[in-house]
């Protein structure tokens, strides 16, 4: 590696992953090549519905596939110099927990009801510091339950799970996702099961702890708003692919992709008057076994035929910079049509 | 505004705990605890609160699914609050429910026709051109394939699911619908597909909704009034607009200021305004006395835990309308639970 690679290599670097799982119907492309890149202290949201690919990539991206026999992943993902695709299984479990950490959607069947919300972070930290002795341990696990805003800590280590209420039990994953002091974290639709007053605390928490550790965050949520809140980029995924990827005040403010302007047309918003009617996609996602040909976009896609037939048969590219998007249309008459017919709807 | 189609008056409802070989009842949880509510005739009535406010639990009072402990419901001038299950019956056809999760609310094993001629079969509803025919036109109305009407529910999407689910309640041709979360399990583009179709239904069948959610932009776009709930009580009840422009409770204040804004430009803006609420919602078994909200209130007072505030509209304040608070919240004013400086500080 170069001597300056700390530097100019971002964090996190996934190239062409891929993740394909065999089933009896056929073969599920949850993800095909999707490329990003993150750096330390950043944010990368993640938006999409359901099947288009942000949860498996993920999951990809902790290895956890590995185990289902009939998922197949390929492409390069590079954490810090480490590549984790053609890694070994034990390496892998090494920088999972310890690393990078995952916060997942529901806590109560993401913690083992069995043990008491401690034992299970004494746990994970003990398995990635071997020599600590459980005293030590122990007194980390509290420590962190303090730190993710925990009352009375030392007396919740001894309660079970279901002893907590949906934001504390999110908080007590924050608190074991976070006791190895992981480099990345993936927090898969941490607000979504949780009430909004209580969305607010733990998107707080998530911020405040991230400035605190320096940490890389990647956040996975089909809640635009979230997105807005706390991402510096953010990739929108349609059918298993990245079809648009900007910084977030650009992406918000000059949306490419059509998919995108049909996310932001579909939600009512609080900061806008009240429209007559809202602008939904019509048709519903595709399935992942048998995408349609060329973009998989163009069944929905109201502009599909704009600029004659290549969306029906070709399947676009991501290009662009820093901004870009998977779209045939050609920049200009993108946004000519966005300008025109798209902007004074959202 | 035209009459009351539905009014409740002093609506409680109890679900006893029990202990013991002999089911001892040891408490109650206190799911709906008083609630005065009209639902007036062509309007859609938001009802927003967050778990465990009792919303649910008022819908399906409202349908008189459960039967309440307390108070009474007079549906278009009769009073349904202890009728039974029979007497209900001829009362089904005006009232129907939506509910929130379309997988496990259409039966697996019966096709989908099936399940729309369902309440025409039980209701005895005259087809003139065969049930069949009665299906397909409603399918067609909810915009699914008639074709489909021999399909099970496992073939279709979630929004096809809710699409069904829909056209089941309006086979009766109701006069008022509760629907229950309807838009909350689907993705966010078959939401807004949804919304525009209960809104295309009630401007055709001259429907009235009760429209229960928790996503206060969703429930601002299509309610004509709001209800705000906080454990079990209504805090604050308001036209629209009077009640997203000036919020009076401070429990909807925090409510609507924790919403996330997708505007990354407005990020710091949105999050230094942001009233973080501390703690959790107190436990309906044994909620708090006096005002409810008080526990996590940043303008409570002594008062606050003594005397409940009843709902009522304050005459000095122009803007006012129903709010049960000691100390409702004025427009402008600084709101001492905001987070002092941005997250940096």
């Amino acid at each position: 590696m170069s001597v300056n690679s700390a530097t100019d290599r971002p964090f996190l670097e996934v190239k062409d992953l891929t993740v394909r799982f065999e089933t009896d119907d056929g073969i599920v492309q949850a993800v095909s090549g999707s490329n990003f890149s993150l750096r330390a202290g950043q944010t990368l949201g993640i938006v999409g519905e359901s099947g288009s690919g942000k949860s498996v990539t993920s999951l990809a991206l902790l290895g956890l596939h590995r185990t289902r026999s009939n998922a197949k992943v390929s492409g390069e993902i590079w954490l810090d110099e480490k590549e984790l695709v053609t890694a070994t299984d034990e390496e892998v479990r090494k920088l999972r927990g310890g690393k990078m950490a995952m916060i997942f959607q529901d806590p109560l069947s993401a913690m083992h009801p069995y043990f008491t919300v401690g034992s299970q972070i004494v746990e994970a930290y003990r398995v990635h510091h071997p020599s600590a002795n459980k005293k030590v341990a122990r007194e980390r696990a509290i420590d962190m339950l303090a730190r993710v805003g925990i009352p009375q800590p030392e007396r919740r280590f001894h309660d079970y799970a279901h002893q907590f209420s949906g934001g504390m039990r999110q908080r007590a994953m924050i608190a074991m996702a976070l006791v190895n002091d992981p480099k990345l974290l993936i927090a898969d639709e941490p607000t979504t099961a949780l009430d909004v007053t209580v969305q607010a605390q733990i998107l707080d928490l998530i911020r405040d702890l991230q400035e605190e550790f320096g940490s890389a965050v990647i956040m996975i949520t089909h809640d635009l708003g979230v997105v807005a809140e706390l991402a510096d980029e953010v990739l929108v995924m349609y059918g298993g692919k990245v079809i648009e990827r900007g910084p977030t005040i650009d992406l918000f403010q000059r949306p490419q992709h059509p998919y995108t302007w049909g996310l932001l047309g579909s939600m009512p918003r609080l900061d806008r008057e009240v429209r007559d009617r809202l602008n939904p996609v019509k048709g519903s996602p595709p399935s992942l076994i048998n995408l349609p040909d060329g973009c998989a976009f163009h069944p929905r896609c109201p502009y599909a035929g704009r600029n004659g037939d290549r969306s029906f048969k070709e399947v676009p590219v991501l290009i662009g910079g820093a901004h870009s998007v998977a779209c045939h249309l050609p920049p200009d008459l993108r946004n000519k049509i966005f300008q025109e017919e798209v902007a004074p709807n959202l | 505004m035209s009459e009351n189609l539905l009014e409740a008056t002093g609506v409680q409802k109890h679900f006893p705990i029990t202990k013991g070989l002999f089911r001892r009842q040891v408490g109650s949880v206190r799911a709906v605890d008083g609630i005065d509510l009209d639902v007036r005739s062509g309007e859609t009535l938001g009802l927003v609160g967050e778990s465990g406010c009792g919303k649910s639990t008022l819908g399906r009072l409202f349908t008189r699914i459960l039967e309440p402990t307390a108070g009474k419901i007079v549906f278009e001038g009769q009073d349904i609050t202890h009728k039974s299950v029979t007497q209900m019956r001829p009362l089904r056809r005006d009232v129907q429910m939506i509910f929130q999760d379309p997988y496990s609310s259409l039966n697996p094993r019966h096709t989908v026709g099936s399940i729309i001629a369902a309440p025409l079969q039980i209701q005895n509803i005259p087809t003139p051109q065969g049930l069949k025919k009665a299906v397909q036109e409603l399918l067609e109305l909810v915009g699914l394939n008639p074709e489909h009407y021999n399909r099970y529910p496992h073939e279709f999407s979630g929004g096809q699911r809710q699409r069904i689910g829909i056209a089941r309640a309006l086979a009766l041709r109701p006069k008022l619908i509760i629907a229950d979360e309807p838009v909350s399990a689907l993705d966010v583009s078959i939401q807004a597909q949804v919304v525009n179709l209960l809104e295309d239904l009630q401007n055709e069948f001259d429907l009235t909704y009760v429209f229960i959610a928790h996503d206060l932009s969703v429930v601002r776009h299509i309610s004509d009034r709001v209800a705000v709930m906080y454990l079990g009580k209504v805090v604050e009840i308001a036209d629209r607009d009077d009640l997203y422009k000036n919020p009076r409770h401070p429990y909807t204040v925090a409510l609507m200021s924790a919403v996330p804004v997708p505007d990354p430009v407005r990020r710091d803006r949105a999050q230094r305004e942001r009233v973080l609420l501390t703690g959790d919602v107190p436990s309906p078994i044994n909620p708090p006395s006096g005002c409810r909200f008080r526990t996590r209130c940043w303008k409570a007072q002594d008062i606050c835990a003594t005397e409940e505030p009843p709902l009522v509209t304050r005459l000095e304040d122009p803007q006012s309308h129903l709010t049960a608070c000691h100390f409702p919240v004025v427009s402008d004013e600084v709101v001492a639970g905001r987070r002092p400086q941005p997250a940096s500080a």
